[in-house]
C-alpha cells in the first residue's frame, strides 16, 4: 500500500490518525474479549502471560518472523517477536500448569492485507487430557459464546470434514492421487490462472486450490471444521497412524474465513526435533532467514508435555465475523498502514 | 529489464504477462495459516481488454509495462494507418487498426485523443468523450415532430451512424457522446 505524505494543514488536517474501526466496532471486540475469557475461566482454565520476545521461534516455513535487537544484560542481542506463544505455553504445560489460556499479540512479517496485519490478537488455549476432536466441540461452544446476538449461526453442530473428503466433494479429487499438472487443469476449468512458479509447485497449488475453491465451496453450508490433514501438513500435530497416517489437525472457518487452526499435540521430542530440522534445511534451501531449533521447548517435551490439545484463533478474525466485516481494517483500532 | 514484486502490487499498476500488456485492477493478498502466500490478482489486458484471474506465488516478480497515456492530435489517416503528433514534443506516432479499433468512427482531423503508448508504440486509442462532425446524409426531417421524439439514422463525416432526432438534417453539425455512441445535441456554426 503506498504511504501517505502528511497534507499541509492547508489543505485540511491529516486524518489518518483516526482508528479505521468504528467506535462501536471496538466496543464489540471488548466484548467479545470479555466472553472469551468468561467462557474460559469458566471451564476451568486460567490466563496465563508469556513474553512477546522470545531467543527462539518458530521453524515453519510459512511463517516469518520479525526480529528485534536488545541490548539488555543477558538477554540475547536478538530477539524474535513470537509468531504465537505456542512454544512457551508448552514449557508451562511441562512445568504442570494445566489447562491454561492466553490472549497474546503476534506477528507474522510479510503478512498484509484484507485477513491479514503483520500484528494481531491470538487467542491460544491447550486442555489437558483432550484430544482435536473434544477440542472441536470446545472451540465450537466458544464461537457460538462470542458471536452470540451479534449474529446467527445454524443450531446444527458444524459440520465436520476430512481434509482429503473436502477436496474431493468440492473438485472430485484426492490431490495426493493425481499428477501436480491435474490440479492446475481443476483450478483452470473454474476459470483460475497459476503463474508458472505456482503451477510448479505442488504443495502451494494444493493450498490455492483449498482457498479459491474448496474452502467457498464448503462455506456455502456454514461454519466448518477441516480435520485429519496430510501427515506433511501436521505443522505441531501429533500423527495418527494409518493408512495413510493423518495429522490429527483441525481448522474452523466461519464465512469461508480460516479462524483458528488446533492439534492433538505432538509430544514426542525426537520428532518434535527432526521436523524443525526438515524445516529448517528447508528454508536453507530456499535462502531465507533461518532461526535456530528451540532448545527450550525441545526439553520442555524431553521432561514431558502431558497429553493434551491445543487451538489457536485470531481474535481480529472472530470480530470480523461478528460484525459481517468485509476486513480487518474495520475492527482494529490501528492497522499497520496507520500504526 | 524493470520489474513489480507482487509486494507493490496494486490497482492501476501495468506488467507484462505472456508478452501482452496488462493493467492490475485488483489484487488480494492470500495466506493460509500454515501454507504458501499468494496474490490472486484481477488484470485487464490494454489490448483487448479482456479480464483475467491469476494467482501468483508471494515474492515473484513480473515484468513492468513501459505503458503511458498521453493526448495527442490526431492528423490524418493513409488508409492503414492513423497519425497522432504529441503536442508537446510534435513527435508524430502512427497506429494501426488494431490499436484504433473502434474510435477510428470518431476521429476527425485535428481531434485531440488520448493514446495509450506501450514501448513508445500506441497501443490504444481512445476518443474525446464528445465529439462535434457534420451529417452528411440523412432522411429529410418533419418539422413540429419533435414531441413523440421520434429518431432517424443519420451518417455522419467519418462514417459513424447515429440516431439523431427528425428534426436533424443533412450539412448540420452535431454533438455525440463517443462513449455511448448517442446523439447529445446540434451545434451552432
Amino acid at each position: 500500500m503506498a504511504e501517505e505524505a502528511p497534507r499541509p494543514a492547508a489543505a485540511g488536517a491529516r486524518e489518518d490518525w483516526r482508528p479505521s474501526a468504528t467506535i462501536q466496532a471496538l466496543r464489540a471486540r471488548a466484548e467479545i474479549l470479555r466472553r472469551i475469557r468468561a467462557f474460559l475461566e469458566g471451564r476451568g482454565l486460567w490466563e496465563v502471560e508469556t513474553p512477546v520476545l522470545s531467543a527462539a521461534t518458530a521453524t515453519d516455513p510459512a511463517l516469518e518472523s520479525l526480529e528485534t535487537r536488545c541490548r539488555a544484560p543477558g538477554a540475547p542481542p536478538r530477539l524474535y517477536l513470537q509468531t504465537s506463544p505456542e512454544h512457551a505455553m508448552k514449557r508451562l504445560l511441562a512445568a504442570g500448569s494445566g489447562s491454561i489460556y492466553q490472549i497474546a499479540r503476534a506477528f507474522r512479517d510479510g503478512e498484509a492485507g484484507r485477513l491479514h496485519n503483520p500484528e494481531f490478537t491470538i487467542l491460544e488455549w491447550y486442555r489437558v487430557g483432550f484430544d482435536e476432536l473434544a477440542l472441536m466441540d470446545e472451540v465450537e461452544a466458544l464461537v457460538r459464546a462470542a458471536l452470540a446476538e451479534f449474529r446467527e449461526l445454524p443450531e446444527r453442530p458444524f459440520r465436520r470434514v476430512a481434509w482429503k473428503a473436502a477436496f474431493e466433494e468440492a473438485v472430485g479429487l484426492d490431490p495426493a492421487a493425481v499428477p501436480a499438472a491435474e490440479l492446475a487443469r481443476v483450478a483452470r476449468a473454474r476459470g483460475l490462472e497459476p503463474s508458472p512458479a505456482l503451477e510448479g509447485d505442488r504443495a502451494a497449488l494444493e493450498d490455492w486450490l483449498l482457498d479459491a475453491v474448496v474452502v467457498p465451496a464448503l462455506a456455502c453450508g456454514g461454519p466448518f471444521f477441516l480435520h485429519d490433514w496430510p501427515a506433511e501438513r501436521a505443522a505441531l500435530a501429533r500423527l495418527r497412524p494409518g493408512n495413510p497416517p493423518v495429522a490429527a489437525r483441525f481448522e474452523l472457518f466461519v464465512d469461508g474465513i480460516e479462524l483458528a487452526n488446533g492439534y492433538h499435540e505432538l509430544a514426542d521430542p525426537g520428532e518434535q526435533r527432526l521436523r524443525m530440522e526438515r524445516d529448517r534445511a528447508r528454508r536453507r534451501r530456499a535462502g531465507g532467514a533461518c532461526p535456530p531449533a528451540d532448545g527450550r521447548l525441545l526439553a520442555a517435551l524431553e521432561a514431558g508435555l502431558p497429553d493434551c490439545a491445543g487451538v489457536a484463533l485470531g481474535v481480529d478474525r472472530l470480530v470480523m465475523v461478528a460484525l459481517g466485516a468485509r476486513s480487518l481494517a474495520e475492527v482494529l483500532a490501528f492497522p499497520v498502514d496507520r500504526a | 529489464m524493470p520489474s513489480y514484486s507482487t509486494n507493490e502490487f496494486r490497482g492501476g499498476l501495468k506488467v507484462i504477462l505472456d508478452g501482452e500488456p496488462y493493467v492490475i485492477i485488483e489484487n488480494e493478498f492470500v495466506k493460509p495459516g500454515k501454507g504458501q502466500a499468494f496474490n490472486r490478482v484481477k488484470l485487464r489486458n490494454l489490448r483487448s481488454g479482456r479480464v483475467i484471474d491469476k494467482t501468483f506465488k508471494s515474492g515473484e516478480t513480473v515484468e513492468a509495462a513501459d505503458v503511458v497515456e498521453r493526448p495527442m492530435q490526431y492528423l490524418y489517416s493513409d488508409g492503414e494507418q492513423w497519425h497522432f503528433m504529441d503536442p508537446e514534443t510534435y513527435e508524430q506516432y502512427a497506429a494501426d487498426a488494431n490499436a484504433v479499433g473502434e474510435a477510428a468512427k470518431w476521429l476527425k482531423e485535428q481531434d485531440v485523443c488520448n493514446v495509450t503508448l506501450w514501448n513508445d508504440a500506441p497501443l490504444l486509442v481512445s476518443p474525446p468523450n464528445f465529439v462535434v462532425l457534420r451529417v452528411v446524409e440523412t432522411d429529410p426531417g418533419v418539422r413540429g415532430d419533435t414531441a413523440q421524439g421520434g429518431s432517424k439514422p443519420a451518417k455522419l463525416e467519418t462514417g459513424a451512424v447515429v440516431r439523431v432526432p427528425l428534426f436533424v438534417e443533412e450539412g448540420e453539425l452535431i454533438k455525440v457522446d463517443t462513449r455511448t455512441g448517442e446523439y447529445v445535441s446540434r451545434v451552432k456554426e
